[in-house]
């Protein structure tokens, strides 16, 4: 399996350096996305899922100290890159499409410089074929007029269309891997529905991995084959789209569906929602990173760290109980 | 300049309220070596002003023609000019001139702009609109241009260099208390004080007044090196105050004059105006660097 | 576009009617004889009235400012009171010299703060950000005619290397350019250390955003990131504030020029200041403030040209 992975995350200790001390936001990640498919992480905010994804391309915050772990794309670790190896990893085999579209593009150029810019590479590709194929790209994500769109500048463009730009973008170099930073978070849902049906179109021709972040249960539902939840920093539990959604082995899982608005099938008076806070990561976990809000909490939970458990071929949860 | 100075009075403003002292800000200076060396330079300046009657070691205006242009000794530490006047006396005497000039002037600017500061944020909009036109109109002239035209009019003297000064440095002040003003007779609690019937001099006292004066003060000091500055300019151009008053700028002028023969003369009219405005600038960039950080803990 | 830029001309021509407006005020508010001030106290009654009669200073206010305003935009700035000479053209000989002093001072300013305040930005918090950060705030404070005087000791009375008076002979470019050398220097010492700070804070401002973290996501080289994608950014308010810098660029010019005896609008202002020679005062502190207003409408339409975001709301 590890052969076959595009991203392979082993073992990923990560931590800030903050006046009041290090903040512990990830501690011992593992994941892998295989070549060819859709892997979605999920957490709350907090969960670290944004410096996992940072972490994949390389672009960390200087106040950020790798304490351990590999994080190994096609087989070399990113972490031990140097700035040259990075940049040639970026735009080309690897993109990002990050959470903001209202300020992840300069404004004061026009998306088509934009999009020939990050062509530079293609030394031998002549401007007017790079204006063809950033034209080209727009197209494919459903931006029309593309060709006159290219001088516009991106404050000309409304949120929706700024994403899509952005997707057009990290498409633009075919990529074996395409990162999604919680591409959706910032729009409405109706544009959201449509990015997620775009992403889903361009599945078919894009034969590069996807790792798509989001808090939302039913976007991840939708588009990804496997999925990793994320607590305060940890990955608590990971499978294919079935085996979370209808066998969750960890009780964080289960309750995150059981909050889920949208799969709540009887009318009551109060939301369900997960007591107590998500833990302050100035402090390392005692065992159990979320024993102290799990409802099927017991003794072990709070003295011994739980081990990934292997359920099945495909799924591995983080707890005592998913032992059997 | 300008924007950068409404920017530090609005924070400044804040940290008023937000409880700094001058204590707290004398203690915090100790880290900031170069706050401290401006300390240490104002700190000498004003000393210079103040007893500059008692420690002038010659009469700064006494005429003693057979010992004229005579170079820097250990009799005239910084030498003699052309009419034989003890120049390290004349300097020491110049200190005074340019902080009273300094000071003064900037006071008395701040408490006119501060009644029209505060009339204009309080007053009806046609009053504040034609404050802030006047305002805006001083604010648009070259400083030294108005400086040298008002000069003109009337005839160079203190009592008009003084009132030059003036009419550039209020505009500045009358739009910042403006602010502080709007800014306070707009927060609701004082919507509700007003409601309940509390008069507007009462509020413009208790509120508005206090939170204001520690940003004047930091923004006077800031400012005294630029009024020096032009107090100096004008003098020297033969345009502020006339002689025989040993300004700074006569004493580089009359060094000027005798650049070849006295070269000693510039170098001492000149050394103490550097000295003056680097320990005010030096000083307000620490004050103002200690204000900005903690604000954003604060805030 | 075209629309802005005749609102822009029209603002400033506002504002140049106002400040006249205001000067004439003031002259009429302030206390004090005019025609005595500028004729001496001993001059006759019979003299005083001429004078007073010869401004126009007899009439009443509001006529001596509509025939002043309706006159100055018939190129008439009034006649010099010694020479009898038209003040247009008296203003006219001397502003190349200052504008080509202004330019030349605020130019080398502007050609080393950008480098210097980059590289400070990037290299941020090393020895040369700290070491320029302090010589910043030092320059800063000089006085530009202290810098002058000093220059003129060093280079040209002891060193004897530049020229220290006038400048330069007419039609030789080379004397010129010496006669530039130290003027410049001295107008232009200043807004180093000004300008490059505003570039550096304007820089980091700028690196931090979003959009360069995307940039460097896609792999762009760090120069081009640095120059096209940030740059062009940070130095925006610079623009701006080089415009507002125009009242303290003629107010060093005043000096500088007097030190080096340089014929332009500063020595013209100051010579006749002196003499109380009100008209070409007031010609030329007209055309200062006309200066000032036409430079800052140039510096909003560079803003306006180089953001397109500011273009989208006109």
């Amino acid at each position: 399996m590890a052969a076959d992975c595009v991203l392979s995350v082993r073992d990923l200790s990560v931590d800030f350096l903050s006046p009041r001390g290090p903040i512990h936001a990830l501690r011992r990640v593992s994941l892998d996305v295989p070549r060819g498919s859709i892997v979605g992480i999920v957490g709350e905010s907090g969960s670290g899922k944004s410096t996992l994804s940072l972490a994949a391309i390389g672009l960390l915050a200087n106040n950020a100290v790798v304490r351990g772990g590999q994080v190994l794309f096609d087989g070399a670790d990113v972490l031990a890159m140097n700035q040259p190896q990075l940049r040639d990893l970026r735009g080309r085999r690897m993109s990002m499409v990050f959470q903001d579209p209202m300020t992840s593009l300069n404004p004061v150029l026009s998306v088509g410089t934009q999009m020939l810019d990050i062509q530079y590479r293609d030394r031998a590709l002549g401007a007017a074929d790079k204006r063809r194929k950033a034209a080209a790209a727009l197209r494919r994500v459903g931006i029309p007029d593309a060709e006159q769109r290219l001088d516009r500048y991106p404050h000309e463009f409304s949120g929706g269309m700024r994403q899509r730009i952005a997707i057009a973008m990290g498409l633009l170099g075919n990529p074996e891997l395409l990162i999604a930073d919680e591409p959706t978070t910032a729009l409405d849902v109706t544009l959201e529905a449509q990015i997620i049906h775009l992403l889903r179109e361009l599945r078919r021709e894009f034969k590069g991995s996807i790792l798509f972040i989001s808090h939302n249960l039913g976007l991840i539902a939708e588009l990804c084959d496997h999925v990793v939840i994320l607590y305060a920093g940890e990955v608590v539990e990971q499978g294919t789209v079935r085996d979370i959604f209808h066998r969750p082995r960890h009780p964080y899982t289960e309750a995150l569906l059981v909050c889920d608005p949208a799969r709540i099938d009887e009318v009551r008076r109060e939301l369900p929602t997960i007591p107590g806070d998500v833990p302050n990561l100035l402090e390392m976990p005692a065992a159990c990173v979320f024993a102290p809000r799990c409802p099927k909490a017991f003794d072990r939970c709070r003295t011994e760290r739980p081990l990934d458990h292997a359920i099945g071929g495909t799924q591995s949860a983080r707890c005592h109980l998913a032992t059997a | 300049m300008s924007a950068q100075l409404s920017e530090i009075a609005v924070r400044a403003t804040a940290a008023s309220e937000a409880g700094i002292s001058g204590g707290w800000l004398l203690r915090r200076l100790r880290s900031d070596p170069l706050g401290l060396l401006g300390l240490s330079l104002v700190l000498i300046v004003v000393f210079c002003g103040l007893f500059a009657d008692w420690i002038t070691p010659y009469d700064p205006f006494k005429i003693n023609v057979p010992d004229r242009v005579m170079p820097p000794s250990l009799a005239h530490l910084l030498g003699t000019d052309k009419v034989g006047r003890d120049i390290f006396s004349r300097v020491l005497k110049g200190s005074q001139i340019a902080l009273f000039v300094g000071v003064t002037s900037i006071v008395i600017s701040q408490l006119i702009g501060l009644t029209l500061g505060l009339i204009a944020g309080y007053a009806p909009r046609w009053l504040d609109n034609f404050l802030l036109l006047i305002f805006d109109s001083i604010y648009s002239f070259p400083t030294v241009m108005l400086g040298l035209t008002v000069m003109t009019l009337l005839g160079p003297s203190l009592q008009t260099l003084m009132f030059v000064v003036v009419v550039i440095q209020t505009p500045g002040y009358g739009r910042l208390v403006r602010t502080a003003t709007l800014a306070k007779m707009n927060s609701e609690y004082i919507l509700a004080e007003r409601s309940l019937g509390a008069g507007a001099i009462r509020i413009l006292a208790r509120h508005v007044l206090p939170n204001i004066i520690g940003p004047l003060f930091i923004l006077g000091s800031m400012d005294i090196p630029s009024v020096i500055t032009l107090e100096a300019g004008l003098t020297y151009l033969g345009m502020g105050i006339p002689p025989p008053a040993p300004s700074w700028g006569r004493i580089l002028s009359e060094g000027y004059d005798a650049i070849r023969e006295a070269p000693w003369i510039v170098v001492a009219g000149g050394i103490p105006l550097i000295i003056t405005t680097l320990g005010f600038t030096f000083l307000g960039e620490a004050l103002r660097d200690l204000i900005d950080p903690k604000l954003r803990k604060v805030v | 576009m075209l629309i802005y830029a005749v609102q822009r001309l029209g603002l400033a021509v506002l504002i140049c009617a106002t400040a006249m407006t205001i000067l004439f005020t003031a002259i009429h508010v302030i206390p004090g004889d005019p025609a005595t001030i500028m004729l001496g106290t001993r001059a006759t009654d019979e003299m005083r009235e001429e004078l007073r009669h010869r401004i126009g200073l007899d009439k009443p206010v509001p006529i001596q400012l509509v025939k002043f305003l309706a006159s100055t935009v018939q190129g008439d700035l009034g006649t010099d009171l010694w020479s009898h000479r038209d003040v247009g053209t008296i203003v006219a000989e001397s502003l190349p010299n200052t504008l080509a002093l202004i330019a030349v001072g605020l130019g080398w300013a502007v050609l080393i703060a950008i480098p210097l305040g980059c590289y400070s930005a990037i290299r941020r918090n090393t020895f040369i950000d700290k070491f320029t950060g302090v010589l910043s705030v030092g320059t800063i404070s000089i006085p530009s005619f202290v810098v002058a005087i000093y220059c003129a000791l060093i280079f040209a009375v002891q060193l004897h290397w530049l020229p220290m008076i006038g400048a330069g002979e007419p039609g030789d470019l080379k004397d010129q350019v010496l006669h530039l050398i130290m003027p410049s220097f001295a107008v232009g010492l200043g807004w180093v250390g000004y300008l490059s700070r505003i570039v550096r804070a304007s820089m980091l401002e700028v690196m931090g955003e979003n959009h360069i973290r995307t940039a460097r996501a896609f792999g762009l080289p760090e120069s081009k990131i640095v120059f096209r994608y940030a740059l062009r950014i940070a130095v925006l308010p610079t623009v701006t504030l080089l415009a507002l810098a125009i009242g303290g660029l003629l107010s060093s010019a005043v000096f500088v020029e007097n030190v080096f005896s340089r014929p332009g609008i500063g020595k013209l202002v100051v010579d006749n200041a002196k003499l109380f020679n009100y008209p070409v005062v007031q010609g030329a502190v007209l055309t200062t403030v006309a200066l000032f207003a036409f430079v800052a409408l140039i510096a909003d339409l560079i803003v306006a040209w180089l953001d397109p975001r500011v273009r989208a709301t006109l």
